[in-house]
């Protein structure tokens, strides 16, 4: 194996050749490899083996495999380090991507939020597949015929100069970074899942296996490794929706069935609002909600009435004799009364929306299959909500896409094709084989929810079964159950669900053996770490290459950077590490925030670099900072966590533009992004004519001047 | 450096090309998505615009990218600016 990893410069077509065939065996071998390991841990659980070690040995087997790669292709040579050789053939290179790509929040959390909310989660399916056609179209062959090591270096060279490159610098590692914080949470979440280890040691162990990867051999570690990733990542994504749809349907393939399930949970839906049962469910959740109004309208009286029955109930407990357990549950819940007016309003507040936000049909989630919420034919009210919806559904899709074509770790993956025409048929072969993934997604979610609906609701309590209870002691706030009504049937308002938990959970749900969870927590594994492992490559060169070679020390031996760009890697891996530990709130607002900044960052600036040979530098410079700014003043003054950072009191509605929610703050930043480019380029000097040559040279594939 | 009037056709037709490309995309999107809630006869059991939504519009990018990839690879070889293997 170790012989494809080697260094070898030869590009004639015969050692391509026989480079490619002896990919094409190893992958076969490695794939057949994998399928047979899963097939031997599988008799093995049937003869006893316990599962916390299936646990164990997946992780231990799929990272030390990584860390293998990692080693086996270690390097100091700065194109292999950077672009992997340029001989990516274009269906590796589009696994690679593939995995590069998807993330934790792909893997994990995509179908769970399509199982939440129903159509409107499909935005995230369209968004972030459609990016792709303005990757293929706009992007990709171009930045390939440029052909230097990273986004930056386009921007210096087109853009005349230091300043255009550092503020590409600024942005390249400004998206990256918030996007690899939550990489590393996913990785430490699904670890803990995994072996039962404390969150962050988890957190660590998985970093070993990204840094071992990306540390030695940079770009060609990570390309391979990525490959290896994917493979891994498919089989385990399909095994469990497969199997989910065989018993359901009879037929094999989810995606092309799953639309008769659909129309089954339409039916299903229509019964369940109308169930008195789940009507009882929801008007208990009203009664504590108006309970924690009524509260907040006299807080002291409230807090005063808590404290008397608080008391009350302990003492006569303890007159009765109680048993110790229960009077000390009393004295703890006497203990635990909020002390202060401020802190009472507080917790009043919060049980007055958390009681709120379930007492609503179906647990809060929308019909699955009903486009937008609200009414366009209904009252005023129903039709503002209508179009508000509409116009954020489509936001989001276009903030998605944009970002997609514009993250630097996913441009930079076509910088290692052997050519042009390899990097078009690369998008190609990418897109591919994320689809292959995404539009089983929305199978996944329509599949669990059939069984949710038909198999789990109505179950009594004592014969739930077991996957539930396992969740709920995993993290309560993925999972909990309680008969709210008391009559010892689960119905589907007593379920509170986290979508994150929901592909995790697929296997157990289908009643599937437990190393297929093993496999899909694995899965789940390798996305992260895929994703991981490119964007720290990303941050790394940025500061090694960009802003230490090509900004500091020119004359910097090739060695030296190879080396710098390594110990950088490692401190920027702890240092998300360190952030990640402390498991930030907003989490998934900082990963769609990614996509917002890249979006209004780089899009306009490079396409324009390409498509308008006028663009020039203080174009480009005024334009990068004024969408970056707009996204960032947009969110910074209407999303709450970064209000509460930036200290921002003025209310959110006078901050909104046209209902647009903080997530899709792209929206705003791009157009202005563009704008500025135009006018300014317009009202200083045209860019060089060797620059204005350069943009002419990156349009053709080979030029060929002189003998056309 | 002087482009031939092969040169500017061949850029012309990328333009081309890419416009109509991008025009379809649009329209599968972002049409389509603003009309979801019309467009909601049932399609193999499927109200139409979720199907869109989850494989339609999937399946039509890919192919998007694929068309163009097949395009332009055969425009270099016309207009004499591939790359020599």
């Amino acid at each position: 194996m170790a012989g494809m990893f080697e260094h070898g410069a030869k590009t004639d077509k015969a050692s391509t050749a026989a480079f490619k065939a002896q990919l094409n065996k190893v992958y076969a071998w490695y794939a057949g490899g994998f399928l047979a390991f899963v097939l031997v841990l599988a008799v093995a659980e049937q003869m006893g083996l316990p599962k916390s070690y299936i646990g164990f040995i997946f992780l231990l087997a799929t990272v030390g495999l990584y860390a293998g790669i990692g080693i086996m292709s270690r390097t100091t040579d700065a194109a292999e380090y950077y672009v992997a050789g340029r001989r990516v053939p274009a269906f590796y290179n589009g696994m690679a991507t593939g995995a590069d790509w998807m993330s934790a929040a792909s893997f994990i959390g995509m179908a769970g939020t399509v199982y939440l909310s129903g159509y409107g989660g499909l935005a995230f399916i369209m968004g972030w597949t459609g990016g792709y056609c303005l990757v293929a179209l706009f992007l990709a062959p171009y930045m390939r015929k440029f052909g230097q090591f990273t986004i930056p270096d386009f921007l210096g060279a087109r853009y005349e100069g230091n300043l255009p490159r550092f503020i590409g610098i600024i942005g390249a590692i400004l998206c990256s970074f918030t996007y690899v914080v939550a990489q590393i949470y996913g990785v430490g979440l699904i670890t803990t899942r995994l072996t039962g280890f404390a969150f962050e040691v988890g957190i660590f162990v998985g970093l070993g296996g990204i840094l071992v990867c990306s540390f030695l051999g940079g770009m060609r570690a990570v390309t391979w490794t990525q490959v290896a990733q994917y493979i891994i990542l498919i089989v385990a994504y399909m095994v469990p929706v497969v199997w989910l749809s065989v018993k359901q349907t009879g037929v094999p393939i989810p995606q092309a069935v799953y639309g008769y399930q659909l129309a089954k949970i339409t039916e299903r839906e229509k019964q369940l609002i109308a169930d008195p049962k789940e009507v009882e469910v929801i008007n208990i959740f009203k009664e504590r909600a108006a309970a924690a109004d009524a509260k907040l309208k006299d807080v002291p009286a409230a807090m005063a009435a808590d404290k008397a029955a608080a008391e009350a109930k302990l003492a006569e407990l303890t007159a009765a004799n109680a048993p110790a357990v229960q009077v000390q549950a009393a004295t703890k819940a006497l203990a635990a009364l909020p002390k202060t007016a401020d802190e009472a309003k507080k917790a009043y507040t919060a049980a007055k929306t958390a009681n709120a936000s379930r007492a609503l049909p179906l647990a809060g989630m929308p019909p699955h299959a009903q486009q937008f919420k609200g009414d366009p034919r209904g009252d005023a009210k129903a039709r503002d909500v209508f179009d508000t919806d509409r116009r954020n559904f489509l936001a989001l899709i276009f903030c998605l896409m944009v970002g997609t074509a514009a993250l630097p770790h996913i441009l930079m993956r076509y910088y290692t094709t052997p050519s042009v025409k390899e990097a078009r048929d690369s998008v190609t072969w990418s897109l591919f084989f994320i689809f292959l993934l995404y539009f089983t997604a929305p199978a996944l979610a329509v599949l669990v929810k059939y069984e949710v609906f038909n198999v789990l609701v109505g179950t009594p309590f004592d014969k739930l079964p077991a996957w539930i209870v396992n969740w709920a002691q995993v993290d309560p706030a993925l999972l909990s159950v309680t008969d709210i009504n008391k009559d010892g049937i689960f119905q589907l308002g007593e379920m509170r669900i986290s979508g994150d938990i929901i592909v995790l959970a697929t296997p157990e749900i289908g009643g599937l053996p437990y190393v297929v969870s093993g496999m899909v927590a694995a899965g789940g594994l390798a996305a992260a770490l895929s994703t991981a492992d490119g964007l720290l490559l990303t941050i790394a060169n940025a500061l090694s290459h960009d802003l230490y070679y090509k900004m500091i020390d020119p004359n910097a031996p090739t060695a030296r950077r190879v080396t710098i760009s390594k110990s950088l890697l490692v401190v920027v891996a702890l240092a998300a590490a360190a952030v990640a530990a402390q498991k930030p709130a907003d989490i998934l607002f900082l990963v769609s925030a990614a996509f917002s900044f890249a979006a209004a960052t780089f899009f306009p600036v490079l396409v324009l670099g390409i498509f308008w040979k006028r663009a020039n530098r203080w174009g480009a410079s005024l334009g990068m900072i004024a969408g970056l700014g707009t996204t960032f003043y947009y969110m910074a003054t209407t999303q709450p966590w970064l209000r509460g950072v930036f200290g921002v009191t003025s209310p959110i509605a006078d901050n909104i533009w046209w209902g647009i929610s903080p997530i899709s703050a792209g929206l705003f930043g791009v157009p202005v992004g563009i704008v500025v480019i135009i006018v300014v380029s317009l009202l200083t000097a045209p860019p060089k004519k060797e620059t204005q040559e350069l943009v002419e040279h990156v349009r053709y594939p080979d030029l060929k001047l002189g003998q056309a | 450096m002087q482009l031939t009037e092969r040169h500017h056709q061949y850029w012309r037709t990328n333009l081309k090309v890419t416009a109509v490309l991008m025009a379809i995309w649009f329209v599968v999107t972002f049409v389509v998505g603003f009309f979801a809630r019309d467009l909601n006869f049932t399609f193999f059991g499927w109200p139409f615009s979720v199907w869109m939504g989850g494989q339609g519009a999937l399946i039509i990018y890919c192919v998007i990218i694929w068309y163009y990839a097949r395009f332009m690879n055969k425009l270099d070889i016309e207009h004499n600016v591939h790359e020599e293997d």
